[in-house]
């Protein structure tokens, strides 16, 4: 077992720890510190799979504003300090079982494709990897076309945010 | 090096925490955290068959980029959401949002 291995064993142990913790923890503000861990951990695996630009873009977006805007609307959706009362639905064991099933089901897929186990090729030291997915993000040949589409998106996620958020103030006639 | 079967593997373990959470969590914001793992678990997937293949074809790593962009706009549409319902019906838990309009 190389180091490597046993890096990525410790880097997946954190990940599944601290994503369990965001699903069943009482506490929601717990929850969404640990899914900071959880996204710190995936970083860390985008960089060990040699995409350091999307290492960065996850610790910026995901981290920086994703992350935040989740603990914002859990401090403006809570009438007391401590949460009561269960966090689970009543069936929660019948999810646990459907979970199961859907990693059961997915192991089985994968496991009866035979490229399941192989190995990556020595990454090319001289490969720009930046600069090539700079140019398939913007060549017409390649990308351009969902990039513009994703920040169109964007645009209108983000109109669509202000307007469904945004409080009326009180006298006002609309509905 | 790391199989690269260990990185699917993950990536399955990872959403199918996401998928309970999603199913039997009580409050929406939770709820949304639950999608937040699956979405991380896709991305694992996209970039690990990015680098097992030919690394001169970037559409893992490009469509990894629009699952950002994605996820960003869903939680931003998603969390205004559950504030403007918190506003009006003074709960998130997603068991008692039971009318379609108020």
């Amino acid at each position: 077992m190389t180091v490597l291995q046993i890096f990525f064993l410790i880097v997946a142990l954190v990940i599944l720890g601290s994503s369990l913790m965001v699903v069943t923890t009482r506490n929601l503000i717990h929850a969404a510190l640990w899914l900071i861990v959880t996204l710190f951990g995936v970083a860390v695996l985008y960089a060990v799979l040699n995409a350091g630009f999307l290492a960065v873009v996850q610790v910026v977006v995901y981290i920086g504003a994703i992350a935040i805007l989740f603990i914002f609307a859990v401090m403006l959706t809570r009438k007391e300090l401590r949460d009561r009362g269960p966090q689970l639905n009543r069936g929660w064991w019948l999810n646990v079982i459907i979970a199961l099933l859907t990693f059961g089901g997915l192991f089985w897929m994968l496991q009866s494709w035979n490229g399941f186990s192989k190995t990556a090729a020595a990454f090319p030291s001289s490969y720009d990897a930046l600069g090539q997915l700079g140019n398939a993000l913007i060549s017409p040949n390649a990308f351009v076309l969902p990039f513009e589409v994703a920040s169109v998106l964007l645009l209108a996620a983000l109109v669509g945010a202000v307007y469904i958020a945004f409080n009326p103030p009180s006298g006002d006639s609309r509905k | 090096m790391i199989p690269l079967s260990w990185f699917l593997i993950l990536s399955a373990a990872l959403f199918s925490i996401g998928l309970f959470g999603v199913l039997s969590r009580k409050n929406a914001v939770a709820i949304l955290l639950g999608i937040e793992l699956m979405l991380n678990a896709v991305n694992i997937n996209m970039v690990s068959f990015w680098r097992y293949g030919d690394v001169s074809q970037m559409a893992g790593q490009v469509f990894a980029i629009i699952v950002f962009a994605v996820a960003a706009s869903e939680v931003a549409v998603g969390l205004a959401l559950v504030i403007s319902v918190y506003r009006r019906r003074n709960t998130v838990i997603a068991e008692e949002l039971d009318l379609m309009k108020w």
